[in-house]
């Protein structure tokens, strides 16, 4: 055989070694961290999380109700506020602003959100809203998750557009549809399941959020819907038990962990099958 | 591309006697094409006959799309490109900066070089069209729709799967229903730009056919890369050289006897 050829042959062994041993260390440890959280968030989980409030220190009777309710509460009042805000921005960008000086300054600013750490948003709304309402409310944490949405919705969205051919806009166009139809009609129609996996990828992401609560909902030991007041929420109260000293909280944070996970997981799941429906078209 | 196929072809398919003058459509006069400070267009002049298919030709980069996306405005769509001189559509003023372009684009349809079908089921590509301008009824909706796909040649192929994605078609198909989707709109003049140059020759033949059908009723300009094609389907010729109009006739007179050095070098390949 070719010395080349075999010299190519033997670098080709050695990356792809690489490639797989890197692959599995990745794996591995989300591996590790789903099992721990299987084993120690499964014994917990029991009808009574879901029907029953945060127990006084010290009970070992109670559930999870009111900070399952408040984080289901939250995420949708901040994905419903941050979600239309990235997408009409993302739609500026990648339709209306497409040759726009501006939009290149909106994209820079919108990676460094995206990026920025979550306890500087939380921070953020703390001194921009519970300062100025004096304490901490619901609508606080609800407007701090609606910060960390508007970043990734703005991005899947205008990545998703600019994936539309060009000669769809124009044949669209052609037919005498006015700029606003085009892209309602055919844009959004063409990009719809990206579209709907940015806002699910974004609501993943902030249903998990601890950070930014912790200044702005804070937490509540009782059942609220009062938007003006503090809020119960999965991640704080995780933080919260994990910290006691108690073994019954113990125990609520890891099947909290387990609910918080794999809510996360089916979001991402169900992000990944609206990704295929699109490739497969 | 040989001497012979094109002579051949010429011979064979044009009709030896040009049809009559038609009363012009769009006239233009004096255009010329700006894409920022590149000047893609310089002074042309010509018009297009009434129902009847005007081919353009040329190499690459010659100015021939450029041309034909200016009869809808189409390069209004992106910013620092325009048209200057005279483009009129019966009396419409088509340069006219305060014109509806929605409405000049019923009136100027277009179909594309790859086939652009909407994400949406066949009957509502076809159907969406005609909801733009026309408030009817479902049941002349289907006739209107059934009407566009056999003016699209495409019915017999399509009645049974409607409801099927547009884009579930084939390539060919996909074509003809972009054509089907123009016709429902029931413009004036439709322009065809390089329509076939993602097709199979069978594919091709269909929508040949089909242009030749249309020119009956519609006013109709295709750019084409392939000179056979512009022999078979025009009555009139452009030959567009360097974003100049060299040479404007009939297509027998041009693929058979052109006036101009550079239009025969072209249409027996010695370049483009």
């Amino acid at each position: 055989m070719n010395p080349i050829y075999k010299s190519r042959r033997r670098s080709d062994i050695v990356i792809r070694a690489l490639c797989v041993g890197a692959a599995l260390f990745g794996v591995t440890w989300l591996a590790l961290i789903l099992i721990t959280l299987l084993y120690n968030g499964l014994a917990g989980l029991s009808v009574q999380l879901f029907t029953q409030n945060t127990p006084p220190p010290g009970s070992t009777e109670g559930g999870l109700l009111n900070a399952i309710v408040g984080s289901v509460i939250m995420t949708v009042i901040g994905v419903g506020i941050g979600a239309p805000l990235g997408l009409f921005a993302g739609t500026y960008l990648a339709e209306y602003g497409k040759h726009d000086k501006l939009t290149s300054v909106i994209r820079f600013i919108n990676d460094i959100l995206l990026s920025a750490p979550s306890i500087i948003i939380g921070l953020f709304i703390y001194g921009a809203v519970v300062v100025p309402m004096r304490g901490f409310s619901a609508i606080a944490g609800s407007l701090a998750l609606a910060v960390i949405v508007i970043p990734v919705v703005l991005r899947t969205t205008e990545d998703m557009l600019l994936l539309v051919p060009n000669p769809l806009r124009e044949a669209a166009s052609a037919l005498g549809l006015p700029r606003s139809l085009v892209i309602k009609r055919i844009a959004y129609r063409a990009a719809r399941s990206g579209l709907i996996t940015g806002v699910l990828l974004a609501t993943a992401r902030v249903a998990g959020e601890t950070a930014p609560l912790l200044f702005t909902a804070l937490s509540n030991q009782f059942f609220s819907l009062d938007l003006t007041k503090t809020m119960a929420n999965l991640p704080v109260t995780i933080n919260n038990f994990v910290q006691s000293p108690y073994a019954y909280w113990k125990e609520l944070a890891w099947s909290g962990a387990l609910l918080i996970t794999f809510t996360v997981l089916a979001l991402n799941i169900g992000a990944r099958i609206l990704g295929a429906e699109r490739a497969a078209k | 591309m040989t001497e012979l196929s094109v002579s051949t072809t010429a011979a064979g398919h044009v009709p030896q006697v040009p049809l009559p003058e038609a009363p012009p459509k769009v006239t233009v006069r004096n255009l010329n094409f700006y894409y920022g400070e590149h000047h893609a267009l310089k002074n042309i002049n010509l018009t297009l006959g009434t129902n009847r298919v005007t081919a353009f030709i040329g190499p690459s980069g010659c100015g021939k799309s450029t041309l034909l996306r200016i009869f809808n405005r189409m390069y209004d769509l992106y910013p620092g490109q325009r048209a200057v001189g005279q483009l009129m559509l019966d009396q419409t003023n088509i340069l006219d900066p305060k014109l509806d372009l929605n409405l000049l684009r019923a009136r100027v349809g277009m179909v594309f070089q790859k086939p652009t079908p909407f994400p949406m089921t066949i009957y509502e590509n076809i159907a969406f069209g005609i909801r733009l301008y026309e408030k009817i009824s479902k049941s002349e909706m289907d006739d209107r729709v059934e009407k566009a796909l056999r003016g699209g040649a495409l019915w017999n192929e399509v009645k049974d799967k409607l409801n099927a994605s547009g884009l579930s078609l084939s390539g060919g198909q996909q074509q003809r229903l972009c054509i089907a989707r123009t016709v429902a709109v029931r413009p004036e003049v439709i322009l065809f730009d390089e329509p076939c140059s993602a097709l199979d020759p069978i594919s091709t033949a269909k929508v040949e056919e089909l242009i030749q059908e249309l020119s009956e009723d519609y006013t109709i300009a295709i750019v084409t890369h392939n000179m056979q094609q512009a022999a078979r389907v025009s009555d009139k010729t452009a030959f567009m050289y360097l974003g100049e109009l060299i040479e404007f006739d009939d297509t027998n007179k041009i693929f058979t006897s052109p006036s101009d050095r550079r239009t025969q070098d072209y249409i027996t390949g010695r370049f483009g």
